[in-house]
C-alpha cells in the first residue's frame, strides 16, 4: 500500500495496460510537440518573435508622428489613422485607451508596432478574440492580414487600474 | 495522550491484525521516539506529538486563509455575474487580489506544510526533526500571511494576485510574501531534515512509501519554486522601497511565472500524492508498479522546471523555437506524468476491488466502490475535474498558438479553477476527512452532510469552469469589474455563461462553507474518538469467499474498466485539442 514502505526489490518494468498506456501517452505527447512546428511551417496564425527595446516615450513619439502623417478622421476623439497598405503602423495602450484607431484594408499586411506608455495591457481583438501582451518598454511587431470588413473592437485584458474595463478601442477594416 | 498499550486496532481498510515482523517494526520505532508521542487508536502507526501540533496548527490556519479566500469568492461571483455586478471597480480588483493570495498562496501552503510533516513523521514511525524550526517557520509564514492581508484590506496594494511590474504595491505587500516564502521554505528544510534523520536512525526498511515520495517531490519542486520567488520578490521589494531601480516587467513576468506556475506542480504532486493515500485509505489499493508511479513523480521533478514559458506565449521578446522548446518539450513530459498518474490510481483502485470479489463485467467495480465516503468521492471527484477539464484545457491553452485566442480571457482562469480548486482544494477536502479524526481525535459531526459536501463543491466548480470557458472562447477577459462597455463585441450570449459562472461560483462556495463548517464544528464539538478507533466512513467491502466471480482473467495487472476509461479521456483530450487549431485556423493570418 501507498503509506507503507514497498517490499524490498521493487523495481520492475511496466506490464501489460499500463505499458501500453504510457506509451500511448508519450506518443501523443509528441504529437502535440509536433503541432507547434508544424502550425509555423504550413500554418497562417503564428506569435510573432520580432521585438526591439524602446524606451515608452520614443515609443510614444513615434506614434504621435505615425498620427500626424497618417489621419484620416476622428472617432470619439481618438485619431483615425490609415497606414499605408503594407505598411507600418502604431498602436499605443495606456490608461485607458488604445491609440490611435487604425483604419486597415481587408487582404492587405501590416507591420503593427504594439507597446505599452504605463502598465502592462492586453490587446485582445474582439469578436475575433486574438490576444496579445503589450509590455513598456518593448516594441512587439504583429504581422498581420486583416480579413473580413468591419468595426473591430479592441479589449484590454490585463488589468491596468480602476478604469481597465473603461479602456475599449476601434480597429476599423474596409 | 498515553495510551501506547492498546491491542492492534483495526484499521480503516479493514485489514485486522498486522503480521509479527510489522508489530516489531512499530515497536522499534515507538522506542526510538523515547517520549513525545503516541499510538494511534485508528492505525496503530506512532503519531509524533510536535508534528501533531504543527499538523494542527497548519491546518487551522489553511483552513482560515481559506475562509477569507471563499467570502472574496462569493462577492467575485456576484460581480461577475452581471445581473447583479455587486462590488464596486475598485473593490472588484481588491477583493480579487485577496481572493487570488489567500486561496492560492495561504490556503495551499499552510495546508502543504501540514501533508509534508505527516507524510515525513507518522508515515516514517519518526520524530519531527526540530520543534523550534516549526515554529521558525509558522511564525515566519502567519506574520507574512497577515500583513500580505492587512496591507490588502488597507486599499494599499490592489495589484492581483501576479502584481505585474509597473503596477506598484505597498513594500508591506512584496515583504509580506518573502516572508511566507522563507516560512515556507524553513518547513521544507524541517521535512528533508525529518527524512534524513528517520534514514540515519532506520525508523523504517527499504524505501520510504509512495506518498512521502509524492510530499518529498512536492517538496523538491517548492524549492525550485520559492527560490524563484526570491529572485523575483526581492528586488522588487527593494524598488518599492525606493532603494534600485525598477526591475524590467518582462523579466519580473518570467521569473514571478517561475514561481506562480511551479508553485502549481507543488499541488499538482501534492495533489497526486492525496490521491494515492485516499485510495490507500478507502479502498485498499496498492500501486500496482511502484517504479511507474515513482517515475511519474521524477518526471514531475526535472521537467516541470520551465512551466513558466506558457504564461509567456503572445509575448514580445522570446523568439518561437524558444516558446515551442520550453512548453512544449518539457512540459509535455510533466503531462506525460499526469497522464501516467491518471491511470494507475484508477488502475490499482479496480485491482483492490476484484481481488475483494467485485469483479463482474467490466465496470462492475464501480458500483462497489465507498462512494458515501467523503475522502473517497472527494479523490475521485478532484481526480475526474482535474483529468478531464484542468488537464486536457491546460495543454491545450499552453500550446503556443492556440494561446492567440485565449490568452489573459477567462478560458485561463476556467481552466485553473479546474486544476487548482476542482483538483487540489477538492483533494485537501478529502484528505481533512481523515486528517480532522486522527490528529484532532474527534469523530465528524453531521456526518450526512459531510458525505454530500465534496458534490455540492465539485459540481459548483465544475459549472464555474464550464462558464468560464465558454464565456472566455467568445472573448470575454479575465480580470475585469465590468463587461458593459465592451459587450457589443462579445455578444448577448455571454451573459447565459457568465450567469454559470455566478451560479456555479456561489455553489462552489457554499460547499466550501459547509466544509469549513463541519471542520470547525467537529474541532470544537465533534465526539472525542481517544481510546478507540475513528469513525469508519466506509470503505470497500471484501467478499471474501462470497466473491463468487473470480474466475476468468484475474492477477494484479487485469484493469479492463480503467482502459476503457482512459481511453474515453484520451478520445475527450484529442478531440478538444484539435477542435482549439480548427478554431485558431478561423482568425488572421498573422506571424
Amino acid at each position: 500500500m501507498s503509506l507503507e514502505s514497498p517490499k524490498e526489490d521493487w523495481f520492475e518494468p511496466p506490464h501489460g495496460a499500463e505499458k501500453i498506456w504510457i506509451g500511448i501517452a508519450l506518443a501523443w505527447c509528441l504529437v502535440m510537440f509536433l503541432m507547434m512546428p508544424y502550425w509555423h511551417l504550413f500554418g497562417q496564425q503564428n506569435t510573432s518573435g520580432e521585438t526591439f527595446r524602446v524606451s515608452p516615450r520614443d515609443f510614444e513619439e513615434r506614434v504621435d508622428e505615425f498620427v500626424e502623417a497618417n489621419q484620416v478622421g476622428e472617432l470619439n476623439g481618438v485619431p483615425v489613422v490609415e497606414p499605408p497598405p503594407g505598411g507600418d503602423a502604431f498602436l499605443l495602450g495606456r490608461m485607458w485607451e488604445w491609440y490611435p484607431v487604425l483604419k486597415l484594408r481587408a487582404g492587405e499586411t501590416y507591420r503593427i508596432h504594439l507597446s505599452a506608455l504605463d502598465l502592462q495591457h492586453g490587446f485582445s481583438l474582439q469578436p475575433l478574440n486574438m490576444n496579445f501582451r503589450a509590455i513598456p518598454g518593448y516594441d512587439y511587431v504583429l504581422t498581420m492580414t486583416p480579413q473580413e470588413p468591419g468595426e473591430y473592437t479592441i479589449v484590454c485584458n490585463e488589468f491596468c487600474g480602476v478604469g481597465h474595463h473603461l479602456m475599449v478601442g476601434k480597429l476599423i477594416v474596409e | 495522550m498515553n495510551d501506547q498499550e492498546g491491542n492492534n486496532p483495526e484499521r480503516p481498510d479493514g485489514e485486522v491484525n498486522k503480521p509479527e515482523g510489522e508489530v516489531a517494526k512499530v515497536k522499534r520505532g515507538l522506542q526510538a521516539l523515547a517520549g513525545g508521542w503516541r499510538k494511534c487508536d485508528t492505525t496503530g502507526m506512532p503519531v509524533c506529538l510536535d508534528s501533531q501540533f504543527f499538523i494542527r496548527v497548519n491546518a487551522v490556519f489553511a483552513v482560515i486563509f481559506l475562509l477569507i479566500g471563499g467570502l472574496a469568492a462569493i462577492l467575485l461571483a456576484l460581480t461577475r455575474w452581471e445581473a447583479f455586478n455587486l462590488l464596486r471597480t475598485d473593490m472588484f480588483y481588491r477583493v480579487l487580489t485577496l481572493h487570488g493570495l489567500n486561496m492560492l498562496i495561504f490556503w495551499i501552503l499552510f495546508f502543504e506544510v501540514a501533508i509534508l510533516y505527516f507524510t515525513s513523521t507518522t508515515l516514517l514511525n519518526a520524530k519531527l526533526f526540530s520543534r523550534k524550526v516549526g515554529w521558525v517557520s509558522l511564525v515566519l509564514m502567519v506574520v507574512g500571511a497577515v500583513m500580505v492581508n492587512w496591507v490588502i484590506f488597507a486599499g494599499q496594494a490592489d495589484v492581483l494576485k501576479t502584481s505585474y511590474l509597473p503596477l506598484l504595491a505597498h513594500p508591506a505587500f512584496y515583504l509580506g510574501i518573502i516572508l511566507v516564502a522563507v516560512g515556507t521554505l524553513v518547513a521544507v528544510f524541517n521535512f528533508f531534515a525529518t527524512l534524513y534523520t528517520a534514514k540515519r536512525d532506520r525508523t523504517y526498511e527499504g524505501s520510504i512509501p509512495l506518498v512521502t515520495f509524492g510530499a518529498m517531490a512536492a517538496a523538491i519542486i517548492a524549492v525550485v519554486t520559492l527560490l524563484h520567488g526570491a529572485v523575483v520578490m526581492i528586488p522588487t521589494f527593494s524598488y518599492s522601497m525606493g532603494w534600485t531601480g525598477e526591475p524590467d516587467p518582462l523579466w519580473y513576468r518570467l521569473i514571478w511565472w517561475g514561481l506562480g506556475h511551479q508553485s502549481q506542480q507543488v499541488n499538482v504532486a501534492a495533489m497526486v500524492a492525496v490521491w494515492y493515500m485516499i485510495a490507500t485509505l478507502s479502498t485498499g489499493a496498492k500501486p500496482i508498479n511502484e517504479t511507474v508511479c515513482r517515475g511519474a513523480f521524477v518526471l514531475y521533478i526535472l521537467f516541470i522546471n520551465v512551466a513558466s514559458a506558457h504564461h509567456l506565449l503572445v509575448e514580445p521578446g522570446m523568439s518561437s523555437s524558444w516558446k515551442i522548446w520550453n512548453t512544449g518539450y518539457v512540459m509535455y513530459l510533466a503531462v506525460l506524468a499526469s497522464m501516467v498518474h491518471g491511470f494507475t490510481v484508477p488502475a490499482s483502485v479496480e485491482v483492490a476491488m476484484r481481488s475483494k470479489g467485485h469483479a463482474a463485467g467490466i465496470f462492475g467495480w464501480l458500483k462497489a466502490l465507498p462512494w458515501r465516503n467523503p475522502a473517497f468521492s472527494a479523490a475521485l471527484l478532484s481526480l475526474i475535474i482535474f483529468g478531464f477539464i484542468g488537464g486536457i484545457t491546460g495543454v491545450t491553452l499552453g500550446t503556443q498558438q492556440i494561446n492567440i485566442i485565449a490568452h489573459n480571457t477567462l478560458r485561463i482562469p476556467g481552466h485553473f479553477h479546474a486544476t487548482v480548486v476542482g483538483g487540489t482544494t477538492l483533494a485537501f477536502m478529502g484528505v481533512a476527512y481523515y486528517v480532522v479524526p486522527l490528529f484532532f481525535r474527534r469523530d465528524f459531526v453531521w456526518r450526512r452532510l459531510a458525505r454530500i459536501q465534496p458534490w455540492i463543491f465539485a459540481a459548483g466548480i465544475t459549472l464555474m469552469s464550464f462558464g468560464m470557458s465558454f464565456a472566455g472562447s467568445m472573448g470575454v477577459a479575465r480580470r475585469t469589474s465590468d463587461i458593459a462597455p465592451a459587450e457589443e463585441a462579445y455578444g448577448a450570449v455571454v451573459h447565459f455563461f457568465l450567469a454559470m459562472v455566478g451560479i456555479g461560483g456561489v455553489l462552489a462556495v457554499l460547499g466550501l462553507l459547509l466544509f469549513v463548517g463541519l471542520v470547525v464544528a467537529t474541532v470544537l464539538f465533534g465526539p472525542s474518538n481517544v481510546g478507540r478507533p475513528m469513525k469508519c466512513w466506509g470503505t470497500a467491502v471484501d467478499l471474501g469467499s462470497k466473491g463468487a466471480v473470480r474466475k476468468g482473467k484475474g492477477g494484479s495487472h487485469y484493469t479492463p474498466g480503467t482502459v476503457v476509461l482512459v481511453g474515453i479521456f484520451l478520445t475527450a483530450f484529442v478531440v478538444y485539442y484539435f477542435a482549439n487549431w480548427r478554431a485558431l485556423a478561423d482568425v488572421w493570418p498573422v506571424r
